[in-house]
């Protein structure tokens, strides 16, 4: 049987690739999809130690993870393509407004 | 016994006036204000008359008569209690302010009737006798000062009455200003006696102060302090060197005001506290001396002031310190109950005497310099022979009120223990100024040939309801003086003997054996030969300066040119008020207190604190770019930062 640590360490791997993504990438759609990878990190180490302890819960919660993400996604891309038009640009660094 | 048992009636309706006029007056016709002012005063001074009848029945024992009415100041061991008290030295204040008080709102509406603010003449005239008769009825020291601060704020109000004159406003202030010092003593006066008897009860301090060890002759111990700091008070009140100099100024106010707030009562209010307070001054040698000092000072200084001024108030005024003077001298050498009778005889003749300058004054239209009037005496007859009477009793003409008061503390100067022929030969020299003084006057104002237009200034005698008053006054200004007639030939002063259960003192103008009592009699006879020679003196001076002769005075002031521009100046002594005390009080205010203190200290922390802020937020809005990575990077960082947190909470 695989040991919950190489799942845990994998996750870890995988949330760490999305934060540098998030932090690194330009393009929006990139950074989106790098949270995408960062809440799927979190899933597997939720499956991994639902696993390993024996219990529902962790497995219950991924699906409340993923009907989020969903939503989110919906969302999300709504507002991608709203700045897309409005803006003629995907670059996060042309994108902002939000300061003094 | 229904006033006894409710002596608050007494102050409480002139307050209701005061409060009713105050509001509703505006809108109301004259005639409904007057109903007020009128009926509540006039009711004040028939629960007065009233409790006259009933405190006569009363035993002695039970004099003083004291209502406590609810506590009001409690602080560790300090207590002050609403309560009142009536004794005789009460009774003669009581009488005489709702007395004259009410005289004098009959006046007023006359006088004032053409003025703007009628109502709130009458609402701040109402007030000022509610806290005159506060300050009169106090049974405590605490109760006595509302009155004593109430009666300063009335007196503001009122000077500065025509508050658009830049004048009126400026002499309200200065009066305010002046009063606050004298208030500063009085206070500290307190202050000394709570620490000295842990109390501030009359019925409590007085008893124990008259126990307590008298100060050695030049010795300043507590009883010194004590009396000198409440004499500051008393001076900065009755208008007394050096305080005096607001209220000569305190003219500017409307006639009647300073016929009853700035010559009867208020001013005589330092009086009343030292005479009240007489026990504690016993037992200080320094303080007696100081207070008659002061007193016989500020009688000859004010009347030297008062032998060139112009203004026909202004004469009145420094006629009205110099009078007040006399009160301090009678305080000082221990005549007490002299000073009273004084402070009553005076209230009738200088409320009568400014009541009919008033009425000269509106004969006039307005003018109020003796230089354009003249020979008025045929035009208003009855102002001219009331204004007469007046001046006869100030003067000290035999029969009038005022040679009866005057001779007593004339006498008293001379003869008590506490006195000296110093003193006295400064007051019988004030006497033939104040004589005088006076007589020029009359002399100029109502004899001699018109010095004013006569095509323009329509002279007329006054209404009814101002000439009434003048009367009664003239009458209380002839036979006012009369309870002591009988002791011109050794028989009893009832004045005195009514006040001496207040004023217990053997020793003083008491002599023991028939022997003494001639000797003493011969010798009163004496001083009261002189004392009406000092006054026939000055009106001859007068008569012969200002009927016999016109010209003599311009001669005189050209001869003694420098004396008489000192007098003019009134000895300067505003100006060197204002170089000495004034200018550097400003100057130090401005530069310091403003510039420095106000400007750098409190401004400086006030923006110090708002500087500091603005700073800390602008370094703080540094880390709002705008740039959603660098939000993404500090929650990053954040979270690493919580979850070490975590991780090194749980390895520990």
């Amino acid at each position: 049987m695989v040991p919950v640590s190489y799942y845990i360490v994998l996750s870890a791997v995988l949330f760490s690739l999305g934060i540098v993504g998030f932090l690194f990438k330009r393009n929006i759609i990139t950074m989106f999809m790098s949270i995408e990878l960062m809440l799927n990190a979190v899933n597997l180490a939720f499956v991994a130690f639902g696993r390993s302890l024996g219990q529902l819960q962790g497995q219950v919660f991924v699906f409340f993870v993923i009907v989020v993400a969903a939503a989110e996604a919906a969302v999300g891309l709504a507002i991608v393509i709203l700045i897309q038009r409005n803006r003629k640009t995907l670059n996060v660094e042309r994108v902002n407004l939000l300061k003094l | 016994m229904f006033v006894l048992d409710h002596l608050w009636i007494i102050p409480l309706l002139p307050l209701l006036g005061a409060a009713v006029n105050g509001i509703f007056g505006r809108r109301w016709p004259h005639s409904s204000t007057n109903a007020i002012a009128l009926g509540t005063t006039g009711l004040s001074f028939a629960a007065v008359v009233e409790l006259f009848r009933e405190f006569s029945q009363l035993a002695p024992a039970s004099i003083p008569w004291v209502k406590t009415y609810f506590p009001w100041i409690a602080a560790g061991g300090f207590r002050a209690a609403y309560a009142l008290q009536v004794d005789q030295l009460t009774m003669v204040m009581l009488l005489i302010v709702t007395g004259v008080g009410f005289v004098i709102h009959i006046y007023s509406t006359g006088y004032m009737a053409h003025e703007e603010g009628y109502a709130r003449f009458f609402s701040y005239l109402n007030l000022f006798m509610f806290f005159m008769l506060t300050l009169i009825l106090g049974a405590n020291y605490v109760v006595l000062f509302v009155g004593w601060e109430g009666v300063g704020l009335c007196s503001y109000l009122l000077i500065g009455f025509y508050f658009l004159r830049k004048a009126a406003t400026n002499a309200g202030n200065k009066a305010f200003w002046v009063n606050r010092i004298g208030d500063f003593g009085f206070l500290i006066g307190m202050f000394l006696l709570f620490r000295t008897f842990r109390s501030l009860d009359f019925g409590h301090v007085l008893p124990a102060a008259a126990g307590a060890s008298s100060d050695a002759s030049g010795h300043f111990g507590t009883m010194t302090w004590i009396a000198l700091a409440l004499l500051t008070g008393a001076c900065g009140k009755s208008a007394q060197i050096p305080l005096y100099v607001w209220l000569p100024d305190a003219m500017e106010g409307p006639t009647p005001v300073s016929a009853l707030i700035h010559a009867a009562t208020m001013v005589t209010a330092g009086v009343y506290m030292v005479a009240r307070s007489h026990v504690i001054f016993l037992h200080s040698p320094v303080a007696m001396s100081a207070v008659a000092g002061i007193g016989a000072l500020t009688a000859l200084f004010a009347a030297t002031i008062g032998l060139v001024q112009t203004d026909i108030k202004k004469v009145l005024a420094y006629s009205t310190v110099s009078q007040l003077g006399y009160m301090f001298l009678a305080l000082g050498v221990g005549a007490f109950s002299a000073g009273i009778f004084h402070l009553m005889t005076h209230a009738f003749f200088k409320g009568l005497l400014f009541l009919a300058a008033g009425s000269v004054i509106h004969a006039m239209g307005g003018e109020q310099d003796m230089r354009k009037m003249g020979g008025l005496r045929k035009k208003i007859p009855w102002t001219y022979w009331t204004m007469l009477i007046g001046t006869l009793a100030i003067s000290g003409i035999p029969g009038f009120a005022g040679f009866f008061s005057k001779d007593e503390i004339l006498s008293a100067a001379y003869m008590s223990p506490y006195g000296s022929k110093l003193l006295w030969a400064v007051g019988i020299f004030s006497a033939l100024l104040t004589s005088f003084y006076m007589f020029r006057l009359i002399f100029t104002t109502f004899c001699g040939a018109p010095r004013y237009d006569e095509h323009e200034t329509h002279v007329h005698e006054s209404p009814s309801n101002m000439v009434t008053p003048l009367v009664i006054l003239a009458v209380l200004s002839i036979v006012g003086g009369w309870f002591a007639a009988p002791a011109l030939w050794g028989g009893v002063d009832y004045f005195e003997r009514y006040l001496s259960p207040v004023f217990s003192m053997p020793g003083i103008g008491e002599a023991t054996s028939a022997a003494d009592l001639a000797a003493a009699t011969s010798t009163e006879h004496q001083l009261m030969a002189a004392a009406i020679a000092s006054a026939l003196i000055g009106l001859f001076l007068a008569w012969w300066m200002y009927i016999k002769r016109p010209d003599q005075p311009a001669k005189l002031a050209k001869s003694l040119s420098g004396p008489y521009k000192l007098l003019l100046g009134k000895y300067f002594v505003d100006e060197i008020y204002a170089a000495v005390i004034v200018r550097p009080l400003v100057w130090i205010s401005r530069n310091v207190l403003w510039h420095v203190v106000d400007e750098k200290i409190i401004d400086g922390a006030v923006n110090g604190v708002a500087d500091t802020t603005r700073h800390a937020g602008n370094s703080a809005r540094q880390t709002e770019s705008g740039n959603t990575r660098s939000y993404a990077a500090w929650i990053v960082v954040g979270a690493v930062a919580f979850t070490s947190l975590l991780l090194w909470l749980a390895v520990r």
